[in-house]
């Protein structure tokens, strides 16, 4: 059974319901392992293993009575922004260390309704703002592949639980990038859905024209069967679009030949490690034997998407983040001395460095005399950039390109300068401003360190995109790849 | 274009936050390559773009029905609150 | 003519008659515990979004045809920041650049009678805020968010206002108005009808605007006419002395019956409005909006038009039986049941009911007198079974007794006499207790006739009917 770990989502839930193990031993199992990484990698910020093993414990009776749902006795990991009913979620922030969700988010509550077991919350960036989970009140979380170097982020306990298999799958968010770029840096795969396919409900918001929820998870197929599950119209957000979602799993087989894929241009910059760049167009040669067929698109308006991003992801942040003013909920200075003071006090505290900055930066891009020069501007380019993409889209079927620009970096390399870090997630922001749903899957590894290709569909084609991941990873094995420490 | 400590200081201001001394030259510093960063923006020609405020352009707002569906659950949502009192929230006195 | 001109524009609040919030499932009921409905949604809590009731929208169209207005396709919610114990998320959602209403008017009825056209700029909807409570704990504010998030229609109209009198007769038109649509309930104590008045004074003559102040939250009609008159004084004042008009934010005090400044909320100019990223924007085909036309009751001018055309009234009469919708469905109510006497109904709503109304500080539709117990006492005129002086006798007894006219006609024996032989026996008993004015009157000097008509009414407890009464005592005086 010590091998339990090394199976996919997939896998154990079919050894689940086949009872060739049981959930209460997977979950204990499980906890066992992110006890013994906590210190090395901090990927959790909250385990509630005796409600999981309770959860378990239930689920193998329902199992016994050949009962349960398609992920019956699973356990999984929620990125702690999504509010779980009476566990703390802390979106790794000061401001939310004492706060316990009155109510569950809906991609939780569909994930419990399918039967997974939650075993606690990940680690994040600081209301996922960041690319590195340096940003987090609870510390960093240290990539698997090497202990000394980032996991990536917002979702980066995410990525890293998965990868050191902690547990085989977890949920993530992705606003610029955030399930994509740690998933490439952690050799996982992740994906993000199309904006409005899963509710944001419950999903404390960072940027909520760019939020949006997905799954991260070893491969493809498992993140089709997660995605699956967390998916679909939801009457508590104006945003969530009322359209059936097609079973990603039963569409993973489909035959990839004639696919068109266009190569973009605008990803294979200069910016781009040269060796990484290899592993990608490795890749794309494995899609051509598949029986695809490459072209080369540009998008013009793209090298423009990060200082888009820059402007309607802070400005977004500085409102919806108002709400924490430690009045009804959060952190609250000690003795205020007037209204203004605990405002400014409560937050000052309760916010971390880079939090502060971009309600700062939002704050000033919205105010008078700004808000034409910087806002709408930003929302024009914004449309010009989707724009480039539903032209693209005319042309080929899914976009693929470089996930990140470099591999995972050192701890602390590019806290310094905020604009490096942003230039991150130069490749995952177009994505987030068009609204499209995007996956990350491995095809490689520079100097030991996982690389991954990034695939982007139009609106809504999720089934597509897997299909197209889940065909490389039939073909190659970098997906099944675990870090030395964690095998 | 460089911030002014000033500009700062009213950002952090209207933002409701608290800024250390030493805070200041840091954000000075930082928000002023932002704001240089974001200012790249100036070179895309926009001449009658409409501004894209959604990712999906061309849904519009679905109406819930006038259905009271919630109840009474003060005490609960109140456990989150660092001071209450006769189910109020409380704050320091507010003069108007 | 005075050297200086007075400019009023009035932001009308009315909070939207629907069951839940514009954007949770909470009741709007008032009075309810502290925050028992403050849902998570009205609470700002994390995670948790907007959706917009299909009831508010309905309202806010239904105004804007009311008013002659564009109903725009298209409109869009938007935020505005501020921080403020009160407001839970940082921001209020409102409509800003696109509101679901554009321009429209309101005709109004001055003291002269002439009507004037009130310009609306737009209508839009937005949510309210919560409630602080300075009183009930000493030394801290208490919050509570019951109201947070109920459906507003913020009304505004142009600066056409020129006195303060006019900005009430507006203020009570849009009153009616809302009434009459059954949006709004219209309650101003409870707040659910409030304005806020931007006034400003300019020398007459002059075609440019004076700098206004801002008179928030004014939830009474003679409020508005006090504070706006104080505040022109004011104005007026300063400017005369040399001094000048701060725009800002003033509350009105009505024990002091002055207004003072604010305590300025910090950068209260810099909102920062950007569309709400949570909701689409609002999207209304002429199917929709056709539909909402089709459930516009008759309004109140239509109304009037047609007491004037049908009854045969003044007016002026007209104006005051349409003010409220619960008025004009009594009148007719009351019409219904003496058809062939619209003026006389009118005489009496407007008359004795009103003051009983008024005296007892009760509403039209209170249920006090129902119309067909008004009605039953006005048949008892018209067949005359009683005079209209003794009418008055009965309305009071029927006011304090909760009775029909007939019951308290036959307890109090107020039937009319109308027996010609009783009456003649009676007339016989007066002139022969009277020799003297007899005498007199027989003489030539006429104006004794009422003394006798007097005194048969005293006899009769004032039941002889008037009209045989006199044609009787002619021929008998006469001899
Ligand atoms: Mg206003
Ligand atoms: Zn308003």
């Amino acid at each position: 059974m010590s091998d339990l770990h090394r199976q996919s989502v997939t896998q154990l839930a079919a050894g689940l319901r086949a009872r060739r193990f049981s959930s209460v031993e997977l979950v204990g199992a499980c906890l066992a392992r992110i006890e013994a990484s906590q210190a090395a990698l901090n990927a959790f910020v909250t385990v509630t293993g005796e409600p999981a093993l309770a959860a378990a414990a239930q689920a193998d009776r329902l199992l016994a009575a050949g009962d349960g749902g398609p992920l019956t006795g699973v356990p999984i990991a929620h990125k702690d922004l999504f509010c779980t009913q009476g566990v703390r979620t802390s979106c790794g922030s000061r401001m939310l260390d004492n706060f316990v969700s009155p109510y569950d988010a809906t991609v939780v509550a569909k994930l419990k309704a399918a039967g997974a077991i939650s075993l606690g919350k990940t680690n994040m960036d600081e209301f996922a703002m960041g690319s590195s989970n340096e940003t987090s009140f609870y510390g960093p979380v240290r990539n698997p592949w090497n202990p000394a170097l980032v996991p990536g982020g917002s979702s980066g306990g995410s990525a890293a639980a998965v990868a050191a298999r902690l547990v085989p799958g977890a949920t993530g968010t992705d606003t610029g990038g955030s399930i994509r770029q740690p998933a490439a840096l952690c050799g996982i795969t992740g994906m993000k859905a199309t904006y409005g396919r899963v509710s944001r409900h419950g999903m404390v918001a960072f940027a909520s024209s760019l939020d949006q929820a997905g799954a991260l998870a070893p491969s493809a197929a498992d993140c089709a069967l997660l995605l699956r599950e967390m998916a679909g119209f939801d009457e508590r957000d104006s945003t969530s679009v009322d359209t059936p979602v097609p079973d990603y799993v039963a569409a993973l087989e489909q035959p990839l030949a004639g696919l068109k894929i266009g190569l973009l241009r605008e990803f294979f910059d200069k910016g781009l490690d040269p060796a990484y760049e290899r592993c990608v167009r490795e890749a794309l040669k494995v899609y051509e034997g598949l029986g695809a067929k490459l072209t080369e698109v540009s998008l013009p308006s793209l090298p423009l998407s990060v200082p888009v991003y820059y402007v309607v992801a802070p400005a977004e942040c500085s409102s919806n983040l108002a709400r924490f003013d430690g009045v009804r909920f959060g952190h609250r200075c000690e003795n205020p001395r007037d209204l203004n003071d605990l405002y400014r006090r409560s937050r000052g505290e309760g916010f971390g460095a880079e939090v502060k900055r971009r309600v700062m930066t939002g704050t000033y891009v919205l105010s008078a005399g700004y808000y034409d020069a910087y806002y709408l501007k930003a929302q024009r380019v914004r449309a010009l950039i989707n724009a480039d993409f539903i032209r693209a889209f005319k042309e080929v079927d899914v976009l693929m390109g470089p996930t990140t620009p470099t591999p995972a970096f050192a701890l602390g390399a590019k806290t310094a300068d905020p604009i490096t870090m942003y230039l991150n997630d130069i490749y995952t922001i177009g994505a987030n401003l068009a609204g499209l749903p995007a996956a990350s899957v491995p095809c490689g590894f520079v100097q030991d360190l996982p690389v991954g290709l990034q695939i982007v569909g139009p609106h809504f084609a999720e089934a597509r995109v897997l299909t197209a991941a889940h065909a490389l990873q039939r073909a190659t094995d970098w997906h099944t790849r675990v870090p030395r420490a964690y095998a | 274009m460089a911030l002014s400590r000033e500009q700062i200081a009213s950002i952090a201001s209207l933002a409701r936050l608290e800024l250390t001394p030493g805070e200041f030259p840091v954000y000075q510093e930082s928000l002023s390559r932002i704001v240089d960063f974001i200012g790249a923006l100036d070179r895309a020609d926009t001449t009658g773009v409409a501004p894209m405020a959604h990712p999906l352009p061309g849904l519009s707002q679905r109406l819930r029905p006038d259905a009271v569906t919630e109840s009474d659950r003060h005490e609960a949502y109140q456990q989150n609150a660092p001071q209450v009192a006769a189910g109020l929230y409380l704050v320091p006195k507010v003069i108007e | 003519m005075s050297a200086w001109e007075t400019v009023i524009g009035l932001e009308i609040h009315a909070q939207l008659a629907t069951r839940s919030k514009i954007f949770s499932g909470s009741a709007t009921a008032y009075g309810a515990p502290p925050n028992a409905q403050a849902s998570l949604v009205d609470l700002g809590y994390p995670g948790v979004l907007p959706v917009l009731n299909a009831a508010a929208v309905r309202m806010a169209v239904k105004l804007g045809l009311a008013i002659d207005a564009q109903v725009t396709a298209h409109s869009v919610f938007a935020r505005k920041n501020y921080f403020y114990p009160d407001l839970p998320k940082g921001y209020q959602i409102s409509q800003y650049e696109l509101p679901i209403v554009a321009k429209g008017a309101i005709d109004i009825v001055l003291e002269d009678g002439t009507v004037k056209r009130v310009g609306i700029t737009r209508a839009h909807l937005e949510e309210d805020a919560g409630k602080s409570l300075h009183e009930v704990l000493p030394g801290v504010t208490g919050i509570d968010l019951n109201r947070a998030g109920t459906p507003l229609v913020e009304i505004v109209s142009e600066p056409e206002m020129r006195s303060a009198k006019e900005a009430v007769a507006y203020m009570k038109k849009v009153h009616t108005l809302v009434r009459y649509l059954g949006i709004c309930d219209g309650n101003m104590q409870e707040g659910s009808f409030r304005c806020d008045a931007n006034v400003s004074v300019r020398r007459s003559g002059s075609d440019k605007f004076g700098t206004r102040a801002e008179i928030k939250n004014l939830n009474s009609f003679r409020f508005v006419e006090r504070a706006i008159n104080y505040e022109v004084e004011r104005q007026i004042e300063l400017l005369e002395s040399g001094g000048q008009v701060v725009q800002e934010t003033r509350l009105y005090d009505p024990d002091k019956g002055e207004t003072r400044s604010m305590r300025s909320k910090e950068e209260a100019n810099d909102y920062r409005y950007f569309p709400d990223p949570d909701l689409l924007p609002v999207e209304l085909d002429a199917a929709f909006i056709e539909s909402v036309r089709a459930t516009l009751p008759e309004l109140p001018d239509q109304k009037a038009a047609r007491f004037s055309r049908e009854h045969g009234l003044s007016a002026y009469d007209a104006g005051v039986l349409t003010a409220s919708r619960e008025l004009a469905d009594y009148y007719e109510a009351v019409v219904a049941a003496v058809p062939e006497e619209p003026k006389l109904a009118a005489n009496w709503v407007m008359g004795e009911l009103a003051a009983a109304l008024n005296r007892d500080n009760l509403e039209v539709g209170s249920g006090k007198l129902p119309a067909a117990r008004l009605a039953g006492l006005l048949q008892r005129i018209v067949d005359q079974t009683i005079s209209g002086k003794i009418a008055k006798e009965v309305f009071e007894a029927m006011w304090a007794q909760g009775a029909d006219a007939d019951a308290i006609i036959e307890s109090k024996g107020l039937r009319q006499i109308t027996d010609r032989s009783a009456i003649e026996r009676v007339i016989d008993e007066v002139m022969a207790k009277n020799p003297g004015q007899l005498a007199e009157y027989r003489a030539g000097k006429d104006k004794l006739f009422g003394f006798f008509v007097g005194q048969v009414m005293k006899a009769t407890d004032g039941k002889a009917n008037p009209a045989q009464l006199n044609e009787l005592l002619k021929k008998k005086l006469g001899g």
